[in-house]
């Protein structure tokens, strides 16, 4: 007996991988639709300098994480449409400052040692079942959160002004879209990273769009084919030693690829 | 009174983009706002549809005035798949039965189950109407109606405008830069520069001297004007500049 429960060990990662990449394609397809990538990539990268400051003050890291992500988020809404240039420029500027004054305060910090190449890059395999319960909480929340929503997030995304005048609550909206956004690059950041955290929003929903004639058929595909690269990542982690972050996005990647091969396209 | 705004002024760096403009939209009536690019048209129906605030000047609705708004431009990302269908459900409350009334209504039955991204400019326009005409508007609200259509369209949706003011016994308020096509169609033309230069019924408003101005120095549009105004018997030069002229338009006015 003993001996499955050592053997399965893996199980953990892998499910807790599985559950938050069936949230991280829904909620991708937004960022796509969007235009928000790189507000995704901002978040992911300020996140670094939370968890600097967890470390410094003492409190728990997941929680440092999750503010920082959250406030961050908040302070960059307005910018959360890319269309003008301005905000794109200062996106930018914030994304490599956060992550920059993180690196070196972290550097700065005498006597503490943190698994830095954890932070950028992801650890799942050291993903315990306290993680994968918190992550399994957050994709049901997330998920009720997303369907109840749904029509208000599409009208909205689709056209803000038309949504407005037809009484969506549209400021509402940006700012659940956004809160919900940072809640799960805060989760999706200990499996593959802060510098992979967008690739797990983007590349499943730029590859559902090839398969998807309306907005439910992409989330829903989004959803498999992240699924599907978190497999098939682990797989290769195992099979090859390679990290399981980095594996997980090259798969995802992989199928974005063969999905443009597929009969219908869609420039992406 | 379905809608009543007066005093409206918006500035936006340092450039005043509404100056004290009023405005009333009554059931039944056509007007249509018209001016040359820049002039504040769009501006002027977004500050009305409450989508932007102005910097001063009062705006008072009927309560739960119904408003269909048909924007100028709706650019959809082409990475977000939707069918005209999934388009018009977004309407929030827009049941089956509406979106088959108007679908068929506006002569576009055939394109429901297709794709938003591959219509043509004169359908896209069509499935934007039927959006805007959806919830049984009190206040239908259309920005260019016709940008992207050809002239065939162009006449069909200007022929279908006072129709359909008819059916639903709403406020149709429409912006147009092109005052010969849209006059027809409404009963009161509003000519806008940042001011309202002149307004009254299209037939006064085509000669008034500011009218005149107004277009006859933006563009070289005298022989059009000039087309469209020689069934008056007012004397006027063709280039509408030196002469003033008398007329039942309400000139608010004079351009140098």
């Amino acid at each position: 007996m003993a001996d499955i429960l050592f053997d399965l060990w893996w199980l953990t990662p892998l499910l807790t991988g599985v559950l938050l990449a069936t949230i991280t394609g829904p909620l991708g397809s937004f960022v796509v639709w969007r235009r928000m990538a790189f507000f995704g990539d901002t978040l992911a990268h300020g996140a670094l300098l939370g968890i600097t400051f967890g470390v410094l003050t003492d409190i728990n890291l997941t929680l440092a994480l999750a503010l920082s992500c959250v406030i961050l988020a908040l302070l960059l809404l307005p910018l959360q449409n890319r269309s003008q240039l301005s905000a794109d420029t200062l996106l930018g500027i914030v994304s490599h400052s956060t992550l920059a004054i993180g690196l070196v305060a972290l550097s700065l910090a005498d006597g503490i040692r943190v698994d830095l190449m954890g932070y950028l890059f992801g650890d799942l395999l050291a993903v315990e079942i306290n993680d994968l319960l918190w992550v399994a909480a957050s994709v049901a929340v997330l998920f009720g959160l997303m369907i109840s929503n749904w029509q208000g997030l599409l009208a909205s995304t689709v056209s803000p002004e038309l949504a407005e005048i037809d009484g969506y609550p549209v400021k509402r909206l940006n700012i659940l879209l956004v809160l919900m956004l940072a809640l799960v690059v805060a989760l999706a950041m200990k499996i593959v990273g802060i510098l992979l955290v967008s690739a797990l929003l983007v590349i499943p929903a730029a590859t559902a769009r090839s398969f998807a004639q309306t907005p439910q058929q992409m989330v829903v595909i989004a959803a498999i084919s992240g699924c599907a690269s978190v497999l098939l990542g682990m797989w290769a982690s195992f099979q090859w030693d390679t990290p399981a972050g980095p594996s997980v996005v090259v798969a995802a990647a992989g199928l974005f690829v063969l999905s443009l091969v597929s009969p219908k396209k869609v420039s992406v | 009174m379905l809608l009543q705004a007066s005093g409206l002024t918006l500035q936006r760096s340092h450039k005043t983009v509404l100056d004290n403009i009023s405005i009333n939209l009554e059931a039944g009536r056509i007007i249509t706002l018209i001016g040359p690019n820049g002039c504040g048209k769009s501006t002027l129906i977004r500050v009305l549809l409450g989508l932007e605030q102005p910097d001063s000047g009062t705006i008072q609705t009927q309560r739960r005035l119904r408003v269909g708004y048909m924007p100028q431009k709706l650019n959809l990302d082409a990475r977000l798949p939707l069918t005209v269908n999934g388009f018009l459900k977004l309407a929030k409350g827009a049941s089956k039965q509406q979106i088959d009334y108007w679908l068929e209504r506006l002569n576009i039955q055939g394109l429901r189950s297709l794709s938003v991204h591959g219509l043509s400019g004169g359908e896209w326009q069509r499935v934007l109407l039927a959006r805007a005409l959806l919830l049984k508007p009190q206040l239908l609200v259309l920005d260019e109606p016709v940008q992207g259509v050809d002239v065939q369209g162009q006449m069909e949706l200007y022929q279908l405008i006072p129709q359909l003011r008819d059916e639903l016994g709403c406020a149709v308020l429409m912006v147009s830069h092109d005052l010969h096509l849209v006059m027809a169609a409404t009963d009161e033309v509003i000519c806008l520069n940042g001011h309202v230069c002149c307004s009254g019924h299209p037939d006064q408003v085509s000669v008034d001297p500011a009218y005149l101005s107004l277009f006859g120095a933006a563009s070289d549009q005298q022989p059009t004007i000039a087309h469209y105004t020689h069934h008056h018997d007012h004397h006027h030069c063709l280039d509408g500049h030196s002469e003033p002229l008398t007329n039942s338009a309400t000139h608010k006015e004079h351009h140098g």
